[in-house]
């Protein structure tokens, strides 16, 4: 049993494999709906993820627990100024664990420095979101094995930290990273320093064409607007990094599509007709996995 | 040039810490590391580019009626890695160490990362992880690598 659950970098690969074993077992039926009967989560969300907090809330309640918040941050004693770490020490006394999602990044590390429960990890600003990371690796198992294959990130890759996570957790398998970034948002240089000492090849491309083609699964990520000085400049970028189904038709057959949405114009609606298309699929698997991350924190 | 009579750059301090072989034009930064300012009563002698035979030149810090602690020798490796520091106690050397960067700086640096949870105001230190890619922030994840003088709090 692990204590926290707060970046995927502290995840060695038998243990993402026996996480992503557990929620394949959970989505097939094999799971004791009453595991949690007992169990309060306390669901902390310090800046709005509708998805990430439903599918926290709909994981407990399908292993019978019960899910406690705080309200509206603004109704909170957050707006009186009380620091995380003291509302980490008195939600301790409430739950059994606790999901955090938190606008600054360290913040999920903060609270298990705090904490006397466990405290998992939604999303810390920019910063770290495991859950999301093994959602993507058990969405692509789903598809195909995680070993030798290519995979291609797209989009806003400097601050695109689902990009950079997904990236670290790959290099525990033989995967070949592909790379394709409009100019100023490539993966910062230290990431892939990191992620080339951790093993990994990764190939830098400029043409989405020899991208697409070169790929078994492309994760596409949504480019901020607000990262152009203008929206001219925005939608010019934007229209070269556009998945279509006529870029698709190059891609190999078994390619699959991902996003860890909500996206914008990164992919026309058309490919979600085509059998590419898995963020819709993708988005679903978070019952599971965070079922399995519940189980593994309180079972 | 053998016979020109030497010449004490610096009187002994009686008790206290010599700071040497300071990184040459070092000192006032490592003054700054400490929290001494023009303001402070701390009696002083600073000694810049002084020939030294380990290093060509270096800087000298005398401080008088102050040791300095752990934490404060820590600092002073992030700019002044070669500095020796000699506490002195009745004229006598009484300890003297080599700074070493420790494995994790605690409080020492402040994190770049304007988002990081360590640049509010919650209970905690900041904490740096040494690493050959530069400061490795432990909460945000973030490197330092430039100008860490500048972020010494
Ligand atoms: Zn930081």
């Amino acid at each position: 049993m692990r204590q926290h659950i707060i970046s995927i970098k502290e995840f060695e690969k038998k243990d993402i494999d026996a996480l992503l074993d557990r929620a394949e077992a959970i989505d097939q039926g094999d799971y004791d709906p009453k595991a949690l009967e007992d169990k309060i989560l306390g669901v902390l969300f310090f800046e709005p993820s509708t998805r990430t907090r439903m599918s926290f809330e709909a994981a407990m309640a399908r292993l019978g627990g019960a899910s406690i918040d705080m309200g509206g941050v603004e109704a909170s004693s957050v707006v009186k100024g009380e620091t995380l770490a003291d509302t980490i020490r008195v939600v301790s006394g409430y739950a059994d664990a606790i999901v955090l999602r938190h606008p600054r990044e360290g913040a999920a590390q903060l609270a298990s420095e705090f904490a006397s429960v466990p405290v998992l990890n939604a999303g810390d600003g920019a910063g770290q979101h495991p859950s999301q990371t093994l959602i993507d690796l058990y969405t692509i198992r789903q598809a195909m094995p995680l070993e030798g294959i290519d995979v291609g990130l797209l989009g806003d890759l400097r601050y695109g930290r689902t990009a950079h996570s997904l990236a670290y957790a790959l290099t525990q398998y033989d995967v070949t990273i592909h790379t394709l970034a409009p100019e100023g948002l490539e993966m910062p240089p230290n990431v892939v320093e990191e992620l080339r000492e951790r093993g990994v090849e990764i190939v830098v491309h400029d043409e989405i064409g020899e991208f697409t083609r070169a790929l078994d699964v492309m994760y596409v990520t949504r480019i901020q607007r607000e990262r152009f000085p203008d929206s001219a400049s925005y939608y010019a970028v934007a229209s070269s990094y556009r998945v279509t189904p006529e870029l698709l038709a190059e891609a190999r057959e078994r390619m699959i599509v991902l996003h860890p949405l909500p996206r914008v114009d990164e992919i026309d609606p058309r490919v979600d007709a085509l059998p590419h298309a898995k963020y819709f699929q993708q988005a679903r698997n978070g019952v599971p996995i965070r079922m399995a991350l519940l189980l593994e924190v309180m079972g | 040039m053998k016979d020109e009579p030497r010449v004490l750059q610096i009187s002994p301090i009686r008790n206290g810490t010599v700071i040497d072989h300071i990184t040459a034009g070092e000192a006032l930064n490592v003054l700054k590391i400490l929290g001494i300012t023009g303001t402070t009563d701390e009696c002083l002698s600073i000694a810049t580019n002084v020939a030294s035979e380990k290093s060509g030149r270096k800087d000298v810090v005398k401080i008088s009626d102050r040791e300095l602690c752990t934490e404060e020798v820590d600092r002073i490796a992030l700019i002044a890695p070669q500095a020796t520091i000699n506490i002195i106690r009745d004229y006598l050397v009484c300890e003297k160490m080599g700074v070493e960067i420790p494995r994790v700086l605690l409080g020492v640096v402040r994190c770049p990362n304007r988002g990081c949870i360590s640049n509010t105001n919650e209970p905690i230190k900041s904490r740096f992880e040494v690493t050959k890619r530069g400061l490795h922030c432990l909460y945000c994840d973030w490197y330092l690598k430039d100008d860490i003088p500048g972020h010494i709090i």
